[in-house]
């Protein structure tokens, strides 16, 4: 009952939400209303037990895209330009979509319904076999990893093509010498901010051990190679941000993040390359070890760490190729 | 023993709570950026605090009263800092901190975030 009730609750601040976004003209307020948004989101999948999308949902949906949000915002106006045409023609549009995704609810099974189609098909499978085939306890990391390895390959492979996409529209590598937070070296960062300087300074080497835990804990607990791509990047943006971004290219040069999208892509392919030379199919882990459980893991955790080299590297290049772009 | 620490949190938890309320309250009724401030850094701090105990001394000695402990410490660094740069940006973006409550420094952007 308690549940249903803090459901309803969540779900009613996510409508308002949406509305205050959609009707607010500053691009600032709207930013942080979306990062409130998934927030919310991230609430809502938590109390639906679903840990793994949650931490996804608060780390790069709160977290990491608000900050190229604003990076993005920097460049731009700060006001949504008005567009007095076409408002009743997209009024119409979204009443018919909204009428029918509603109608389309009405086939839907009820919430947590164990007859429920999605439940019959080959969930049951997944949870009866993962003990068993991979030894691990977090089915979802089984699911993600081993089961539908060829669904993360492809997820891999659209942040590998979004990152090289918005690198190439920025066409970074232009105004390297003027970045954005960087004016004058005197001034870079937040030197001169006593507070948030020392904070965060505190505070990164946490952030990125944390991204860590995430990282090569996500076959026991929630977690894994995007929330912790994600999480690390968080910090070392956070860095960026204190240090100036000279520094933080200084630590990480962009040939460096380059080959970490490049990277993390070609670990993740390689281990399935490796297990066809070792004669089984393409991401077939079982025969990468002798002990065929132990081969499920050790494939496991290389292409979450593919998975997490590529994430984190596409989003420190994008945030890099906003930063170093000068403001009109 | 138990009963006593069950009552101890819930006092903790319910004080809390009234904490959120009021900095909520105050951040939205307050007339500038730095009184709204002032109100939304009790939910950082004092708020957090009171919570974080309560549950604590529900979680007991366990790894998740670390856990929690390590969240509070996170949080008690984090929120002040944050509101100190939101001050310091309102202050280095030229809003006077004056007294009088005529003057809403902070005129059509405060506007949207009441209405919304």
């Amino acid at each position: 009952m308690i549940e249903v009730v803090f459901g309803v609750f969540l779900l009613t601040l996510l409508v308002i939400t949406a509305v205050a976004v959609v009707r607010t003209e500053n691009l600032f307020v709207a930013v942080m209303l979306m990062s409130i948004f998934s927030l919310l989101m991230a609430t809502n999948f938590f109390i639906l037990d679903a840990a793994d999308v949650a931490l996804t949902e608060a780390a790069i949906g709160a977290g990491i895209t608000t900050v190229i949000f604003l990076g993005a915002l920097a460049l731009t106006a700060r006001r949504e330009k008005r567009s007095p045409n076409g408002r009743f023609a997209t009024l119409g549009v979204i009443s018919v979509l909204a009428a029918l995704m509603i109608w389309a609810t009405f086939d839907k099974p009820r919430l947590g319904d164990p007859n429920a189609p999605v439940h019959q098909h080959v969930a049951p499978w997944y949870l009866e076999q993962t003990p068993e085939l991979m030894g691990i306890p977090n089915v979802v990391t089984a699911v993600l990893g081993s089961f539908r390895g060829y669904d993360t390959l492809g997820e891999v492979f659209v942040v590998f093509a979004a990152c090289i996409g918005v690198l190439f529209v920025l066409s970074a590598g232009q105004g390297l010498d003027r970045g954005l937070f960087a004016p004058d070296p005197e001034s870079e960062g937040l030197r001169h901010h006593l507070i948030p300087k020392v904070v965060g300074r505190l505070l990164v080497p946490f952030i990125v051990l944390f991204g860590l835990y995430v990282q090569f804990h996500g076959e026991y607990g929630p977690g894994g190679g995007f929330q912790a791509g994600a999480i690390i990047a968080t910090g070392l943006i956070l860095y960026a941000l204190l240090e100036g971004e000279a520094s933080a290219l200084n630590a990480l040069p962009r040939s460096v993040l380059l080959g970490m999208v490049v990277g993390g892509a070609l670990l993740y392919t390689g281990v399935g390359v490796v297990g066809m030379l070792l004669g089984g199919n393409f991401l077939d882990y079982s025969v990468l070890m002798s002990d065929p459980v132990i081969g499920q893991q050790v494939g496991i955790v290389l292409i979450e760490a593919g998975v997490g080299i590529t994430v984190c590297g596409s989003l420190l290049s994008i945030f890099h190729a906003f930063a170093a772009r000068e403001a009109r | 023993m138990e009963l006593a620490l069950d009552i101890l949190s819930f006092v903790l938890m319910t004080t809390g709570g009234a904490f959120v309320l009021i900095g909520g309250i105050g951040a939205l009724r307050l007339p500038n950026i730095y009184t709204r401030l002032h109100a939304a850094s009790l939910t950082d701090t004092m708020a957090s605090i009171l919570i974080i105990a309560g549950i604590m001394l529900q979680a007991g000695f366990s790894l998740a009263a670390i856990k929690l402990l390590a969240i509070l410490i996170f949080l008690l660094l984090t929120g002040p800092t944050a509101s100190y740069a939101i001050a310091n940006a309102a202050l280095l973006s030229g809003l006077d901190p004056q007294c009088d409550g005529s003057a809403d420094g902070n005129n059509d952007e405060s506007d949207e975030e009441s209405r919304s």
